[in-house]
């Protein structure tokens, strides 16, 4: 670890020199440098040996033929060979492909718009508005996994309601023509509370001030949400885009509790862990996957850290 | 209205009156409206949950032959169906051993991590601060080959582990969590700790206390309102957590709560009010958290994306 002792000494004329000469916040004894030393280095071996080397690791082992067995240096690069096969010989990744696209246009479309919604009626004075809150976030705290497990109470073939009501005979998570329909509903149910929690935030940062002005220029409610509100709620809009496209590249628990994402619920995450965990252990072949959703995701990162991180520097 | 002023001059009061006496019914109409959807909408959110805590209580044989629309067959013995088919008692204590030291070794490490980027300018400040968000949004499943095979390669003496390498460990399972979790904390910990102010430490510093003291008897206790609020949240999480249990433990006897789930799939397959039950007992811990501590985990979840 470098540790900068950037001298600042910002404050030398009013230090009382009483026991140590006051040397500025950034001087750091010899005992001192060991424990921010320390600090700094635990965390980021940490994260550094369990996020980040296995980050480069998959990338650089989609390049391989490493069938798990021996050492990896031995294995032999290939190129793109894996990536090849991924596209043109491989028959789930594009409908996978195509499951994680529609899984986020619901999200940004219809759960999106609809946490906001929730969020700017619930950001007046109403009676009971915590209570209406609280229906909306109850879903936030379950897992995906017993969320697919509470959801099929809904949608099983011979005992599920839906059915006992409609008196189809629809099997929801089973049939491929509907159980992605159905596995999205039980994720929106969950994210329209996270997304209305992350608004409600948001709208109370907004200055009153703005609401007031719009109000006396004759603005509807409406034309100021829309043309005042939205536009200062910038940084809340982008996290809230970013959360939602690495949410649905990382849509894993749900479908797999469900059948493991096979039959008509594949997805990118879950290709990766069949190719790995399952009986077939392709590791060249699912790394090319998982750098497929390393790629998609840095972008978004890059984006969600520029936000952020505008007011450090 | 009186009806002095309406026998005195009529025209101008009266109209006054009018426009005071109409403005509000349009108001009035949208509030109705207002209450009806957000009463609808919070049912229809509701009912999911609560059509679990009803099916959980009633009697398999009832509701096959009556049907769930239906009264009657009240009983608890799914509960205790569930609760010894699922083993709960057994993955509800390892759920306990790998969330109490992960949260704990979250906080403690991102509280480190946050406390010398808020309290130093280092110029290397900001980058550290972004390998550990930026960590925290990578998608796991992306990771899982090295992770899985560098566990399954270093291994440990057996009273550390049972299965002698990091893999199938309790240990290994927690340090995923934690490298995962600590850039949320982290940030959110530093965002708060710079709102500090920077008098305390020039004091400190001149009292000629140490980092350590400043960290300890300074920072940390001024954090608690943060801290409280990342660790409802955190617990919540690696309560729920899914993946990493599910491919890291491949021994069942192992598994938390919710990766157990998974394994209830084929034994509960045929009685839903069995898997109403699981599910319940499963949703309890967080759901108490929810109730009992709703302000500290909404705060946590908003101050990472509000700054405060």
């Amino acid at each position: 670890m470098v540790i900068v002792t950037a001298e600042t000494a910002q404050s030398t004329s009013k230090t009382p020199r009483k026991r140590s000469r006051y040397k500025g916040l950034n001087h750091l004894s010899g005992v001192d440098r060991i424990v921010v030393s320390l600090m700094v280095g635990v965390p980021t071996f940490l994260v550094l040996a369990l996020v980040w080397f296995p980050a480069v690791g998959s990338v650089l082992l989609s390049f391989t033929n490493w069938n798990g067995i021996g050492s990896p240096s031995r294995a032999k690069w290939l190129g793109l060979t894996n990536y090849q096969n991924v596209v043109t010989n491989y028959p789930p990744f594009w409908p996978a492909l195509q499951h994680n696209l529609i899984w986020l246009v619901v999200m940004f479309v219809i759960a999106t718009p609809l946490g906001m919604l929730l969020a700017v009626l619930l950001d007046q004075e109403l009676k009971g508005g915590r209570i209406y809150q609280t229906a909306f976030y109850l879903p936030v705290v379950l897992s995906l996994a017993l969320i697919g497990f509470i959801w099929q109470l809904m949608y099983s073939k011979d005992q599920g309601l839906i059915n006992a009501v409609t008196g189809s005979t629809i099997d929801w998570y089973g049939d491929q023509s509907y159980n992605l329909g159905a596995a999205l509903v039980a994720t929106s149910w969950r994210q329209v509370g996270y997304v209305m929690l992350l608004y409600l935030a948001g709208l109370k940062g907004v200055d009153p001030t703005l609401r007031e002005a719009a109000k006396v220029d004759g603005a509807s409610e409406t034309t100021t949400f829309f043309r005042v509100i939205f536009p200062v709620m910038r940084p809340i809009n982008v996290i809230v885009l970013v959360v939602t496209v690495i949410e649905s590249l990382r849509a894993f628990d749900l479908v797999w509790v469900i059948n493991k994402g096979r039959n008509g619920l594949e997805l990118i995450s879950t290709l990766v862990t069949q190719n790995i965990v399952g009986e077939a252990s392709r590791i060249g072949f699912g790394s090319a996957l998982a750098t497929f959703m390393l790629l998609i995701s840095s972008v978004f990162i890059v984006i969600y850290l520029r936000i952020v991180m505008r007011e450090e520097r | 209205m009186s009806t002095a002023t309406r026998t005195s001059r009529g025209t101008p009061q009266d109209r006054a009156t009018r426009v005071v006496v109409k403005a509000p019914r349009p108001r009035r109409v949208k509030r109705v409206l207002l209450y009806t959807f957000l009463t609808v909408m919070a049912l229809i959110w509701l009912f999911p949950v609560v059509f679990a805590v009803l099916s959980s209580f009633r009697d398999y044989a009832y509701t096959a032959q009556n049907g769930y629309i239906s009264f009657g067959g009240f009983t608890f013995s799914n509960y205790v169906n569930a609760w010894q088919q699922a083993n709960f008692g057994h993955t509800l204590i390892n759920s306990l051993i790998i969330t109490v030291p992960a949260v704990l070794l979250t906080l403690f490490l991102s509280s480190c991590i946050a406390f010398v980027v808020a309290r130093f300018t280092f110029k290397f400040n900001l980058a550290l601060l972004g390998l550990f968000t930026a960590a925290n949004l990578l998608p796991p499943q992306a990771l899982l080959i090295p992770v899985f095979r560098m566990f399954k390669a270093i291994t440990v003496p057996l009273w550390f582990s049972d299965s002698g390498t990091l893999l199938n460990s309790y240990w290994g399972l927690i340090a995923v969590n934690v490298a995962f979790q600590t850039g949320f904390c982290a940030f959110v910990l530093s965002n708060y700790m710079k709102t500090l102010p920077r008098e305390l430490y020039e004091s400190a510093v001149i009292d000629g206390a140490g980092v350590l003291r400043q960290f300890f008897q300074l920072t940390l206790p001024l954090c608690r309102p943060p801290l409280a609020a990342l660790a409802t949240l955190e617990v919540t999480w690696i309560y729920n957590e899914f993946f990493w249990a599910t491919v890291l433990l491949s021994q069942g006897d192992k598994y938390p709560i919710t990766s157990s789930l998974n394994n209830l799939r084929g034994q509960f397959f045929t009685d839903n009010n069995l898997v109403a039950a699981g599910s319940v007992v499963v949703a309890l811990p967080t759901l108490i958290v929810f109730f009992v501590l709703q302000k500290q985990f909404v705060s946590g979840l908003t101050l990472g994306a509000t700054k405060g």
